[in-house]
């Protein structure tokens, strides 16, 4: 089911410091866990694991404790951009499946990343993984994450990004002792400065109020349906047939209907 | 007589066996890791603590205590004497006369061993152990008859005639090695008798000198935390691999159990089949440093497990072939074990310790324990709740916070119960009870952290240890006089676990368990309780393991309920020999399957006192027992049955 050369496929998982919801306090960040988790099924000890930041850090302990012999810390200051420091790091490597989870839990939290490194990188972008079913040199079969439990299956060549939904297998329990031993390979890299990002302003966001529950169903069997039926709206339409110059027209004329371009 | 130089050639070999026997054992224990004993002051000191700490234990079994007695006394003397008159030939009535009063003493004593192994209860091991009794008898008659000669009983120029001469010397000659090779060199090779060689060492070398003498010493040891790159014991794991990660002591410990299974009588997890049996854990153990498989085990074993596969070596992964993990996950760390054990043997520590590799090194906590971990770390407790909702059980209570007032007599640690709803009717009837008695009391608020006890229990003793140091460092910022806690466990790692961490924040402080601080309260006349109307009704008291059994707190909880009139039907398990509730040392994180819930067993046990309510001082108690699907009695903590009976003071007495 595995690379049968095992040292074929060349797997590299960024990781970021999370936020625990609750407590605010540094931790493993959920999504990019998993992407080290994926990674570790895939490559196993050949897997490369990517920071750019801080590597005196301590959460970079708890991805460590996963079972990493060594970490790479990409050098860079709290207010840095990560971008070309992870392009500059990649396209040197020879990398061609990179992991990373959908969204920061900290800092600005865009989701951008993946799509921009996959844009200077030129791979494809596979945003919401759920598993990497089969692999080999050139393609690989993955499963998407789609809400309420469905799947879908694609297969992309190599190399591609693929960002990890909270779908995809549960990261293991980080042990203290590996954590600790791990060795961290830091490069250190030229100061890159984000200026865009230094001259905003950041406050505290206000909680949205939020729309009153009202609960229609009456009986348990309805409140299941509600919870697990497809949703009702049928705006959407699925277009497989089609030639390219339509299925482009069809995309424009909603984003008109929407009120996303005029 | 052929007898009179091979006599004292067969004792002389098997003498010399034995000690080379004991040298090779000691090498066998001599794998483990080193750990400072006073060699001097532990051997002066072994037979006091023969003679009074493990017999202190025997004496629990009035039949066993005086047959062992007779035995191992009658033996020790006797076998000194043969020394003396048959290997030495040192001619002295008085001494031959002597020697038969200590082998009839021995005789005596055998019988009564033989007696019990007649018809043994399923606890005892059999095997080897059966043939002890019938050894232990033919010692005894044996030198009788050899001795009679020297004792003047019989002419020394007795004669049966050539041939009868030679049919007895011959008897006498295979005897004497059949009971000589049980007696001497079984108990360095690794016999029954092996028990009387290691644990009289094991007593010598504990771990836990304080025990001795009526002290108790209930808290876990430290990890040494590799995380200091200047520390000996950087890049070394952590917790126990391997048998030779053990101490000496405790591998030398290991060898003292004499398989009563005492231990397997009072195991909460083996009586609800659970796949763990303390004395089949030890007996692992010593399967592990001396290597071998388990073939030769003749107790019970682990619930629904062969006998027989495990395999173990002094450099083998325990858990890769000797002992599954979950045997070691099965343990509630109720002390049970410990406390029934004879040859005082620490049967937690080594649970603990294996475990701490399992966690630390292995990351393989089972079921829940990953997560609560992972909560422990991120949130300071164990079902990550935001941390600033800690106090919010206490929004309507007027607490003062330490933060505020820095200084108080009276310091309430509230511990994790504060995030939980029915946990938090125990906080409120305690404030209720504080307030009544008019104590100068306040709470540490957000800055209380969990006490480290589940972390440490399951193995991560880098968190529990990161908890300790910030707790000390908050404690240390402030002045009071006692601190006291609703929750045995938390009680237990502030009074046993927090010291050796640099900090003297608890220093000259009281650590009081609820119970204990709201007895003074009465005993001082401060609170005023009217008598419990029962209604008819007949009450029962658990002991948690970790008030009772860790912390030596029998009396104050039975002292308060005395104070409101209620009579405790007790259960048969109570006191030191309390059944565990199953709450404790992340057991129900963990989880392990068995074929019973201790918390069912236990109320059983409730029940069969007939008593419709059962008073607890512990809220992981309260948790477990409420589990238990109803009808069952109800369960009140203390507090909350004394917050029910505060007196009101009438109008006129109000000042």
């Amino acid at each position: 089911m595995l690379p049968n050369g095992e040292h074929s496929v060349k797997v590299v998982s960024l990781v970021s410091i999370g936020r625990h919801p609750q407590s605010g306090r540094s931790r493993r960040a959920e999504q990019d866990g998993r992407a080290v988790e994926l990674g570790l099924k895939l490559a196993g000890d050949n897997l490369t694991v990517v920071h750019a930041g801080d590597s005196q850090e301590p959460v970079l302990r708890q991805y460590a404790g996963m079972g990493l012999n060594a970490l790479t810390v990409l050098s860079q200051e709290a207010d840095g951009d990560a971008l070309p420091l992870m392009y500059d790091f990649l396209s040197q490597s020879d990398a061609n499946v990179l992991l990373m989870g959908i969204r920061a839990e900290s800092g600005e939290s865009s989701g951008m990343l993946p799509y921009l490194l996959a844009e200077k990188l030129g791979w494809p972008l596979l945003s919401r993984v759920a598993d990497i079913v089969h692999i080999n040199q050139r393609e690989a079969e993955v499963l998407l994450a789609l809400p309420r439990g469905q799947r879908r299956s694609v297969t992309v060549s190599l190399p591609f990004v693929a960002t990890i939904d909270n779908a995809a297998i549960e990261a293991r329990q980080t042990a203290f002792g590996p954590g600790l031993r791990a060795k961290i390979n830091l490069i250190e890299n030229q100061k890159i400065t984000d200026d865009t990002a230094t001259a905003w302003q950041i406050s505290p966001a206000k909680p949205r109020p939020k729309r009153m529950k009202v609960v229609k169903a009456k009986n348990a069997a309805d409140r299941f349906k509600a919870a697990t039926a497809k949703p009702a709206g049928g705006g959407g339409k699925i277009m497989k047939n089609e030639t390219p110059a339509e299925k482009a027209q069809a995309i424009f004329d909603l984003l008109l209907e929407e009120k996303v371009i005029r | 007589m052929i007898l009179d130089w091979l006599l004292p050639t067969l004792i002389a070999v098997l003498l010399v066996l034995a000690g080379i026997g004991a040298v090779r054992r000691a090498n066998l224990w001599r794998a483990g890791q080193a750990e400072k004993v006073d060699v001097i002051a532990g051997l002066m000191a072994m037979p006091k603590r023969y003679l009074h700490d493990l017999h202190h234990v025997v004496e629990r079994d009035k039949y066993m205590s005086r047959t062992h007695v007779a035995t191992g006394g009658g033996f020790v003397l006797a076998m000194a004497l043969v020394v003396l008159v048959h290997l030495f030939g040192i001619e002295s009535k008085i001494l031959a006369w002597m020697l038969l009063g200590a082998l009839t003493m021995m005789f005596c004593g055998a019988l009564f061993v033989f007696k019990r192994r007649i018809n043994p209860p399923s606890r005892l091991s059999k095997g080897p152990w059966m043939r002890l009794p019938k050894n232990l008898l033919v010692f005894s008659i044996t030198f009788f008859v050899l001795t009679l000669p020297a004792a003047g009983v019989l002419p020394e120029s007795f004669t049966l005639g050539a041939m009868g001469n030679w049919i007895l010397t011959i008897v006498l000659s295979v005897l004497v090695l059949l009971s000589l090779s049980e007696m001497l060199f079984g108990m360095t090779w690794g016999g029954p008798m092996k028990h009387a060689f290691a644990g009289a060492l094991h007593l010598a070398f504990h771990r836990r000198p304080e025990r001795f003498g009526g002290g108790r010493s209930t808290g876990l040891k430290a990890v040494e935390l590799a995380s200091d790159s200047n520390s000996m014991t950087f890049g070394k794991i952590h917790g126990v691999a391997k048998p030779s990660d053990f101490k000496w002591n405790q591998l030398l410990g290991f060898d003292a159990c004499v398989q009563c299974g005492r231990c397997e009588a009072v195991c909460p997890a083996f009586a609800a089949g659970q796949p763990l049996n303390p004395k089949k854990l030890i007996q692992d153990m010593v399967v592990g440093f001396a290597g071998g498989t388990d073939e030769k085990y003749a107790g019970s074993p682990y619930p629904n497990k062969e006998v027989g596969k495990a395999k173990g070596g002094v450099d083998q992964i325990i858990t890769e072939g000797l002992i599954s993990s979950e045997t070691l996950w099965s343990c509630t760390t109720c002390r049970a074990c410990v406390e029934e054990c004879p040859m005082m043997i620490e049967h937690v520590d080594a649970i603990v310790d294996m475990r701490r590799f399992l966690t630390l090194e292995k990351g393989e906590t089972p079921n829940k324990g990953a997560q609560v971990l992972e909560n422990i770390i991120a949130t300071d407790n164990p079902n990550g709740h935001s941390p600033a909702s800690r106090t919010h059980w206490a929004a309507d209570q007027n607490l003062k916070v330490m933060k505020d007032v820095k200084q108080v007599d009276v310091l309430f640690w509230v511990s994790d119960g504060a995030f939980d709803m029915r946990s938090q009717r125990i906080l409120r009837s305690f404030v209720k009870l504080l307030k009544a008695a008019n104590v100068d009391v306040a709470i540490l608020g957000d800055e209380e952290l969990d006490s480290g006890d589940v972390a440490r229990r399951l193995g991560d003793d880098a968190t529990f240890q990161s908890l300790a140091k910030r707790n000390l460092a908050v404690l240390s910022q402030y002045q009071f006089n006692k601190i006291v806690t609703t929750d045995p466990h938390a009680f237990h790692c502030l009074k046993n676990e927090y010291g050796g961490f640099g900090s003297d924040a608890l220093k000259g402080v009281d650590v009081l368990h609820h119970t204990t601080f709201l007895n003074q309260l009465i005993k001082e006349g401060r609170l005023e309780l009217d008598a419990f109307a029962s209604n008819g009704g007949k009450v029962t008291y658990h002991d948690p393991c970790y008030l009772g059994r860790y912390n030596g707190e029998y009396e104050a909880p039975r002292e308060l309920l005395a104070s409101l009139g209620i009579k405790i039907a007790e259960m048969e398990r109570s006191g030191y020999r309390s059944r565990c509730c199953g709450g404790g040392g992340g057991a129900p994180i963990t989880d392990i399957p068995g074929e019973r819930r201790i918390a069912d067993m236990r109320m059983e046990d409730v029940t069969s006192t007939g008593a419709d309510m059962v008073a607890v001082g512990c809220q992981q108690c309260t948790a477990m027992l409420e589990g238990v699907v109803e009808p069952r009695p109800v369960i009140r903590d203390i507090a909350e049955i004394l917050a029910g009976q505060i007196r009101e003071p009438k109008e006129g007495e109000r000042v």
